[in-house]
């Protein structure tokens, strides 16, 4: 009844089940906090515009980023992933989202951040609508745990426009 | 090491009875992991609702080993969510970031995905010729997240022989042990 081989198997599944609990509570705390990041984006130059040869639109720009995501860590927080994507509506397309920036916050200290950069990834339409287009910058994050449930949430900037003439 | 010695002796010691309850107790072990894993299956809507992360490309976010557990349902894909995604011509699912998504009147869609480790976006790792994913291509978005635990699998993939004493010692215990 007391063999070595009882006592081994119940020490290792009261270790697997407590830690699987912990796990559990550490993710379930994250509930607790309720975060209030702020962000702040400026367009500051259209660098150029133009129509490649293939018909789609593809704009690059300079951008002014700032953004205040302190609050979204917890002790339960390993990474914020943190990006910057131009939304927008065509006649074919009910949505398009294009990433425009990303960028990985590795702790607290560094989640109060300003960024003057140009588009790191290419801001191509799905053909020629980009002309006076309208578009929203949103700031997306995705909060990744050191063990749980993962979580994301968004800032929604409207009232952009690009130029109404390539150049 | 009186346990092998005791070890020895209770095989000796079986009978027919004990036999057919350690048999009996061994299936249901099997069935109940069986159910477990169909049931999630059905819960996640994802036809592999864990997967253990093989490569670096999402570090630091995601380290080999890790685990993953995925969620699969009929709501859009959108830009920022890591998928699970299986591309034509290949075996391993992949784990990636969506970084573009277009997304027709009708629902159709275009995805591009990147992972946040890898310098340049997936296009190189699609199939010959393919500019974008589509939604039959993906196979879940990752809800969770557990570390180290994929390792299990890890090793008893790369070394079957640990996979096989582990069997073999389980075997054992489950044959040898009295109620």
């Amino acid at each position: 009844m007391h063999s070595f081989g009882y006592r081994a198997n119940a020490l290792l599944t009261f270790a697997i089940t407590l830690l699987a609990l912990m796990c559990a509570m550490a993710s379930l705390s994250d509930n607790l906090n309720s975060p209030s990041p702020s962000a702040h984006v400026q367009v500051l130059n259209i660098n150029w515009f133009q129509k490649q040869p293939n018909g789609n639109d593809e704009v690059s720009m300079t951008m002014n980023i700032s953004a205040d995501l302190q609050s979204l860590f917890t002790w339960n927080t390993k990474q914020v992933f943190v990006f910057l994507a131009a939304e927008y509506e065509t006649p074919k397309n009910s949505l398009n989202q294009i990433s425009l920036w990303d960028g990985i916050i590795p702790s607290k200290e560094h989640a109060k951040f300003w960024i003057h950069t140009s588009n790191k990834y290419r801001f191509i339409d799905q053909g020629r609508n980009l002309r006076g287009k309208e578009f929203n910058l949103t700031m997306h994050w995705h909060v990744m745990p050191k063990t749980g449930k993962m979580s994301a949430d968004k800032i929604v900037m409207p009232g952009y426009r690009l130029p109404e003439e390539y150049r | 090491m009186g346990w092998i010695g005791d070890t020895v002796d209770s095989i000796k010691s079986i009978q027919i009875r004990q036999l057919l309850t350690q048999a009996v107790s061994l299936g249901m072990i099997v069935t109940s992991a069986l159910i477990i894993w169909k049931a999630l299956m059905c819960i996640t809507g994802s036809e592999s609702p864990v997967v253990v992360v093989l490569s670096g490309s999402m570090e630091p976010g995601f380290k080999r080993g890790d685990i993953l557990f995925l969620h699969m349902n009929k709501e859009p894909i959108r830009a920022g969510e890591i998928v699970v995604f299986n591309v034509d011509g290949r075996e391993i699912p992949i784990v990636h970031r969506v970084i573009k998504v277009h997304e027709r009147q009708d629902g159709e869609v275009d995805i591009l995905t990147k992972g946040d480790n890898n310098y340049g976006d997936d296009r190189l790792l699609y199939a010959q010729g393919q500019l974008w994913l589509q939604r039959h291509h993906i196979m879940g978005r990752a809800v969770g997240f557990l570390p180290y635990v994929g390792w299990v699998t890890i090793i008893m993939t790369e070394k079957p022989i640990i996979k096989y004493i582990l069997i073999g010692a389980l075997g054992l215990l489950v044959i040898t042990s009295k109620d």
